[in-house]
């Protein structure tokens, strides 16, 4: 059916199905055979365990903004990193770098982020700061909003830069709600009457748990928006004993 | 400032006490900002627990108990808590909840305290003592009421009309009779953009009748020649009462109001005179000058002008009350010398009485009429009433034509209950006081507060004197007095658009007399009869109340605060509705009072639920007082 077709294509996890790793094994593995010394270093820090209540966990919320929407003629300028536990958001200690791209900056998404040129004329490239970014991440299970745009944007940055890739456990807010949302096919009726799909967008999924509405698109306040919605998410519909298995990927 | 989290900034930047901060400050506090989620109905802070961090509600609601369970205060987006527990030993001093689903910023307590040592603005206004900060509040309207006179620009109605000097004295006539102005201003030159024009000098109605038309000048006589040149003008920041001493001064009856040195209007004699009739002594004086109660009827509009005024002038609320009881008094007095004039003399002495807010000299401009009608001893009911009914009748007629409402408990002299010899009403103030029951005194708790109005005043002071006497140190009269005083109790405070009870529900708008003025009235009446206080008025009663040292220090002052600002709340409530158009009353919406008055009258509200709580303390049954 039509509708079929179209759910998958918009589905936001193709790899859905593919088993979680047994991370802190994973690690381990990893640090063995990475070749970079800036991951050998990021893996060696370990990974917590599958079986850690929500509570225990340190995370770390995480977003990037890019040139455009292409993961391979696209480029990262801005990472925004903002700590957490489940019972707070370290703000305080938000970490927030802008960074020269490879890749030209396009008018369109400048309108978007609002990082110009001249910002980042005298930037540093992303491998000038990616062991003060790995040292910051490592020991945390880091909070994205739409994991996969994320990684494959980081991915594919340093498989440029060392020829290597990167792996971590991620909770993803954005897979979170369509838990909610996209697992039934939407019903005979619904159909018929063009009901439409509830968005899993940030803004539209911060708004259903009573979250103020914030400007988009700046890595750190996007990034603090995730952090906000995943407090949210387990104080609704999960609870501070929840394994962390349940959520990570 | 790269790592810095700008909605945080944003955010603080728009709500007190944050938006007085620097710009520099501004940023430290937000960059030390961390921030937590709460599901509606979960706990956020219990009492006793370590006090960490200052707490800024940025979405959602969240209800503050008091350490007894019972709701303290209800915050919405932009409101704060947890200053007292940080100013005071490190410990949650009030738990919290949250109502709504609700984010919150966390300031950490290190910040919050250098924030409130190092900036005194700030730490005024997140000030811990509600009773304190309502005492600068009113502090500073009586340093205000020191300058008690309204300033010129108030009598400008309209832009000034101004004429070009090369005119003639035709077309400066011409422009006048279309504007309908009395005056012109004659400038070098009008400009649609640029600096402002140069004023030369002034035409009025008189110039045309004394220098053109007198002398017999051609229409065509260019108009500088019958202006006034060697201009006196007033700055529209000038008092009213200044512009009437440059106008006598210089006999000149127009005088041009400069802002910035542009014309902004020309006011002129007749504008003053008619600014100084709504002056309560004209008010007062043109009563006595009536001669039927249509005519008194027709002055309730001066009457009404001269309440605004006064509120435009920042009167204090016991000036504008006195004024407006002194105004009453007026009414009454003339009315029973219309009455008598018709009627004839009484066939026996007899005082008319005023009650409640009159005798209090704290009336407004929505008022009962309450009074009564005191009798000499000879009076003879089959005799002598026919008359006194007929007097009474007349006199609350007039005042309800007059914009006093007839009392709806009857207390009225036409009312043959209080229409009694003064042998019955002593009778009957010992019966109330010797053997009262809260019913008893639920009615006739109006009856202590009263006012000799006409005829024998005298016997005013006799029935004073014995309410003293017997009610002093009465700790019988006094519980029960003070059980009434407490039938009326205020709200918690203000939530969004809503009026907050103390058991938590909701109302849409607040009678500010029955919430506010009417108990803390009732209490200080207990607290007066208790000391054996002569005076009636609430704030000369306070006085009295004060040197009897009878209150827990420093709350004399507080009450005398908290009944200041929330019958000024009242009367600006009742101004507006004037000015607006409407009938005045006083129901007040939420949404109609700024952010600054609610939590002022929130402050009042805990000061009046406090001292209810300390009356029925003090005047418990069987305690010595």
């Amino acid at each position: 059916m039509l509708h079929l077709g179209l759910l998958r294509q918009l589905h936001p996890h193709p790899d859905r199905a593919t088993e979680t790793p047994d991370w802190p094994l994973r690690f381990q593995a990893l640090a063995g055979t990475a070749r970079d010394h800036r991951l050998q270093a990021f893996y060696a820090a370990g990974a917590v365990t599958g079986d850690t209540p929500m509570s225990a966990v340190p995370l770390m919320a995480l977003d990037v903004e890019t040139t455009g929407l292409d993961p391979v003629k696209d480029g990262i300028v801005s990472i925004g990193l903002v700590p957490m536990r489940l019972d707070r958001i370290f703000a305080s200690k938000s970490r927030h770098w802008i960074l020269k791209p490879r890749a030209p900056l396009a008018a369109k998404s400048v309108t978007i982020h609002g990082i110009t040129d001249s910002q980042i004329e005298s930037a540093p490239d992303l491998i000038d700061i990616l062991d003060e970014m790995l040292h910051a991440i490592a020991g945390h299970v880091v909070v994205v909003h739409c994991r996969a745009l994320e990684r494959q944007f980081l991915t594919g940055a340093l498989r440029t830069r060392i020829g290597e890739t990167i792996e971590f456990p991620v909770i993803d807010t954005m897979e979170l709600e369509a838990r909610l949302y996209r697992k039934k096919h939407p019903g005979l009726i619904a159909r018929l009457f063009g009901h439409r799909q509830v968005s899993i967008r940030l803004a539209a999924s911060r708004g259903r748990y009573g979250l103020p509405r914030y400007r988009p698109h700046h890595a750190l306040t996007d990034a603090l928006a995730s952090a906000e919605l995943l407090q949210a998410q387990i104080a609704h519909r999960f609870s501070p004993d929840t394994p962390l298995s349940t959520l990570w990927k | 400032m790269q790592d810095e989290q700008l909605e945080i900034a944003d955010f603080l930047r728009r709500y007190p006490p944050f938006n007085e901060l620097p710009e520099e400050t501004l940023h430290h506090v937000a960059s030390s900002v961390d921030v937590r989620y709460f599901k509606a109905g979960t706990r956020i802070v219990e009492f006793g627990e370590e006090a960490l961090a200052w707490h800024v509600v940025r979405s959602g609601a969240v209800e503050v108990f008091r350490r007894n369970g019972t709701l303290y205060n209800r915050l919405t987006e932009g409101g704060y808590f947890g200053e007292f527990g940080l100013l005071h030993r490190k410990r949650v001093r009030f738990p919290a909840a949250a109502l709504e689903d609700t984010l919150l910023y966390l300031i950490p307590e290190a910040v919050f305290t250098e924030l409130f040592e190092n900036n005194e603005q700030f730490a005024d206004l997140v000030e811990i003592e509600d009773r304190t900060r309502l005492r600068q509040v009113v502090s500073r309207r009586e340093d205000a009421n020191q300058l008690m006179s309204a300033t010129i620009d108030t009598l400008i109605g309209r832009e000034p009309v101004m004429l070009e000097r090369h005119s003639s004295a035709l077309d400066a006539a011409r422009r006048m009779t279309e504007e309908g102005v009395s005056s012109l201003l004659i400038v070098d030159k009008l400009h649609d953009a640029g600096p402002p024009p140069r004023m030369v000098g002034i035409v009025t109605d008189r110039d045309i009748r004394i220098r053109l038309v007198a002398p017999g000048l051609d229409y065509d006589t260019p108009v500088t020649e019958i202006m006034s040149s060697g201009l006196v003008s007033v700055e529209h920041k000038q008092l009213v009462f200044e512009a009437m001493l440059q106008m006598l001064r210089n006999n000149v009856h127009h005088l041009p109001v400069l802002k910035n040195h542009r014309p902004i209007g020309v006011i002129a004699l007749s504008d003053i005179i008619r600014y100084e009739s709504r002056n309560s002594l004209f008010v007062v004086s043109s009563i006595f000058r009536q001669h039927s109660v249509d005519d008194l009827a027709a002055l309730t509009v001066d009457v009404r002008a001269c309440f605004s005024r006064m509120v435009t002038e920042d009167a204090s609320s016991r000036m504008i009350g006195s004024a407006m009881a002194v105004i009453g008094r007026s009414f009454k007095q003339r009315l029973l010398e219309l009455a008598e004039e018709q009627l004839g003399p009484p066939p026996v002495p007899y005082c008319f009485l005023a009650l409640g807010s009159m005798a209090r000299q704290e009336q407004l401009i929505v008022t009962d009429q309450d009074n009564a009608l005191v009798l000499d001893n000879s009076f003879d009911p089959a005799r002598h009433d026919d008359y006194f009914k007929a007097l009474a009748t007349i006199v609350s007629d007039g005042l309800a034509r007059c914009g006093y409402s007839y009392c709806t408990g009857g207390v009225m002299a036409s009312n043959a209950r209080w229409r009694q010899p003064l042998r019955q009403w002593e009778h009957d103030f010992t019966e109330w006081i010797d053997k009262p029951t809260p019913e008893s005194l639920l009615n006739s708790g109006i009856f202590f507060d009263l006012d000799g109005v006409w005829g024998r005043t005298e016997w005013i002071d006799t029935l004073r004197s014995l309410i003293s006497r017997k009610a002093r140190g009465n700790s019988r009269f006094l519980a029960c007095m003070a059980r009434n005083a407490l039938l009326r109790t205020p709200p918690l405070g203000f939530f969004k658009d809503f009026v907050v009870e103390a058991d938590g529900r909701h109302s849409r708008a607040i009678n500010l007399k029955r919430r506010g003025t009417a108990p803390l009235a009732d209490l200080i009446r207990v607290h007066a009869l208790a000391v054996g206080s002569l005076a009636q008025n609430s704030f000369e009663r306070l006085h009295e109340i004060i040197d009897a040292d009878i209150l827990p220090r420093g709350r004399g002052q507080d009450l005398h605060d908290a009944l200041e600002f929330v019958s000024m709340v009242r009367i600006r409530n009742q101004a507006s509705d004037l000015a607006a158009g409407r009938e005045p009353d006083n129901s007040i919406e939420p949404e109609s009072l700024s952010e600054f008055e609610r939590k002022s009258l929130r402050d009042a509200f805990l000061i009046l639920g406090n001292a209810q709580k300390y009356l029925k303390f003090r005047y418990q049954p069987g305690r010595a007082n």
